[in-house]
């Protein structure tokens, strides 16, 4: 077993990255190898198309796991697109040919990656998980590292089970004090990028520490680490603990007997070491939070909803201030207007940010007793999710309030599937981007979390839940 | 890949920052399961505007790209990088890059080049006082050139070797197959399986 010596000194980062240095050379990057990785259909066709045009195998077929979720319909039924048809029956093709487990649609355990990973118990401490897809930052919440690669990448991933990387720098991003009731994970990392903005994390890993991010949820910490990519840092992580073990211990994946205490004395030490030193630090005060929203076009560009939209003049730096100019007209937005009185005509609860057991609770928790005024729809994460929402009867919640209660997908958050935005329609989301176009040409996204999300449904524009 | 060592050729001043993946091409095109056709995305919902620079004529022909900063943001498809090569790009200048897109680039030719921002400005401005004015980027002498400026680039010799020689990663890796063997011989007993 190659167990590093105990040297003194290292982040967290630094010491899962080491543990899987395959090779090591002067002058070249790190071969690290990949623990698990993750596929689905869109950033996949390509990769096995190399495979087979060199050759070559899928090295660890029992390191790799599919899934369809981008082009799912919601809705039951077939696939009406013929373009996304082809796509999800050629990632079929592709899983029996190389031989790759598959959770098709209508499977139990079918879902967005980055939602079934973490429920089959195969996403644990201190691993390596990679995903052609860049919210596989979501993974880190575990204390993993987790990131999202390009298609040449997982076919190098098909191929070799390792990637050529170089190491990136460490930024610790510290949460002090603790989130008021009302805030959620979701308002917290909304904050943590507008405060550091889309380039912040550029070339680092971010670890979030502190108070309050220790007492954030499994589900809470997987919404942080899934929007690292927002601020540009392509991982995020955090130390596990109690509460990592607790959500692992008993699911499918996750080690048992003998194998769970080995496993859990390795995981413990999978923290930053006292006198460690990041490249960057960066301080938040959880306590000072209020639940957040977007109003330009890049994640960045968000605010407590108490505020209002800003004046571009008011921004001193030049491409701030065009980028402003821009998000405003794109976003059918004047400077001024409070945030509460944007109107929508849309509201998506879902998505790899959101679209868990929890986020399902807290807006059911909000419509439960009362009528969406506007379209919402309601798109649980996974299959799984779903069945658990209906033992809940969280559904018949969402129904009696008059909110659509979908399938498991991506849905809304990238409208590759059905469920889009017309030209100019307005949503509050709780999905990760709000970048033009993204739920749908001509669409203007607002990032809000499930409890926003759920009381804007209710009285049509952006509210928190304390208005209602 | 295709390789790269130096390139000369016209640029186009994209005055824009946060030009993220779903800009350079929109989900809708990333339904395809072939590699070929995505210079017809590119920019697909910018390019309905008229106004917008890459319908301006005298800029046709234009193999460099000179971006504000954080190109390539957001969504790590690779689909960005087969659009703009496509297109005709061989080259993205910019202050501050999107890592993933970063490393797509390189793992498909398409040299992604970072400069200072003012320098990126002068850059802009220049091409748009003279639309035909040549710009070689040498990833040899790592510098950009253009009208008697001469403005160097950082970029790993790793990289840049793999670049100039157009190799195949894979291929490279594969030379360490032994090394690949040695530690999954030493992996954790406990790691998960898919099966």
């Amino acid at each position: 077993m190659i167990l590093k010596e105990e040297i003194m000194g290292r982040t967290l980062a630094e010491k899962v990255w080491e543990q899987h240095v395959v090779r090591r050379a002067e002058g070249e990057p790190d071969l690290l190898y990949i623990d698990l990785h993750l596929i689905h259909e869109v950033t996949s066709p390509q990769a096995f198309d190399g495979l087979r045009l060199a050759g070559r195998k899928v090295r660890r077929p029992d390191l790799t796991i599919a899934t369809e979720d981008h082009n799912v319909p919601t809705l039951l039924g077939p696939i009406s697109d013929p373009v996304s048809k082809t796509q999800v029956e050629t990632l079929r093709k592709n899983a029996a040919e190389f031989g790759i487990r598959l959770h098709p649609m209508g499977d139990a355990g079918q879902g967005v990656v980055h939602i079934i990973g973490p429920q089959f118990g195969l996403t644990q401490p201190g691993m390596t998980i990679v995903c052609g897809d860049s919210h596989t930052s979501t993974h880190g919440a575990f204390g993993g590292i987790a990131f999202g690669i390009g298609t040449s990448e997982v076919e190098h991933v098909l191929a070799t089970q390792t990637l050529p990387a170089y190491r990136p720098k460490t930024m610790a991003i510290e949460v002090s004090g603790e989130l008021p009731a009302g805030v959620t994970a979701k308002d917290l990392i909304l904050a943590i990028i507008a405060e550091i903005g889309t380039g912040g994390g550029q070339g680092y890993i971010v670890e979030y520490r502190g108070e309050a991010v220790r007492k954030l949820s499994m589900e809470g910490r997987m919404t942080v680490c899934n929007m690292s990519i927002e601020a540009g840092a392509r991982a995020g992580m955090i130390a596990p603990d109690e509460t990592t073990f607790a959500y692992l211990k008993g699911r499918p994946h996750a080690p048992e007997g003998e194998a769970w205490d080995q496993a859990v004395e390795y995981w413990t030490s999978l923290r930053t070491d006292d006198d460690a030193v990041f490249d960057k630090v960066v301080h938040i005060d959880a306590s000072t939070l209020t639940p957040y929203v977007t109003w330009g076009t890049n994640p960045g560009q968000g605010l407590p909803l108490g505020e209002s939209v800003p004046d571009p003049e008011s921004f001193a730096d030049p491409v701030a201030r065009s980028a402003a100019e821009r998000a405003l007209e794109y976003m059918g937005l004047r400077a001024g207007t409070p945030l509460r009185e944007i109107e929508v005509d849309t509201v998506f609860v879902g998505s790899c940010t959101n679209g868990r057991i929890e986020d399902l609770r807290s807006a059911a928790e909000i419509l439960r007793g009362r009528q969406v005024t506007t379209r919402t729809l309601i798109v649980p994460g996974s299959m799984m999710v779903k069945r658990q929402a209906e033992e809940e009867g969280l559904h018949e919640v969402f129904k009696a309030a008059g909110a659509e209660w979908r399938e498991a997908g991506c849905s809304m958050c990238l409208g590759m599937n059905p469920d889009t935005l017309k030209p100019g329609e307005r949503s509050a989301s709780t999905s990760n981007r709000n970048f033009e176009g993204r739920q749908g040409k001509g669409g203007r996204t607002h990032l809000v979390s499930p409890q926003v999300a759920a009381a804007t449904a209710v009285t049509g524009r952006l509210t928190a839940p304390a208005d209602l | 890949m295709e390789a790269f060592t130096t390139h000369t050729g016209t640029a186009v001043p994209l005055r824009r920052s946060n030009v993220d993946t779903d800009q350079i091409i929109p989900a809708v095109w990333l339904k395809q399961v072939s590699r070929t056709g995505f210079e017809k995305g590119l920019f697909a919902a910018w390019r309905e505007d008229p106004t917008f620079v890459l319908n301006d004529p005298s800029y046709e022909g234009a193999s460099i790209l000179v971006s504000g900063p954080d190109f390539g943001t957001g969504s790590s498809r690779e689909h960005a990088v087969w659009a703009l090569q496509q297109y005709g790009f061989r080259v993205v200048i910019a202050a501050r890059f999107g890592d993933i897109f970063r490393n797509n680039s390189t793992k498909m030719g398409l040299l992604p080049v970072v400069l200072p921002a003012e320098r990126v400005e002068a850059l802009q401005a220049a091409v748009e006082a003279d639309p035909k004015l040549e710009v070689t980027v040498d990833l040899g002498e790592r510098q950009v050139r253009w009208a008697g400026e001469v403005v160097a680039f950082e970029i790993d010799d790793y990289t840049r070797w793999r670049l100039t020689e157009g190799l195949d990663d894979i291929g490279l890796t594969l030379r360490h197959a032994d090394d690949v063997a040695a530690y999954e011989n030493g992996r954790q007993p406990w790691l998960p399986t898919t099966v």
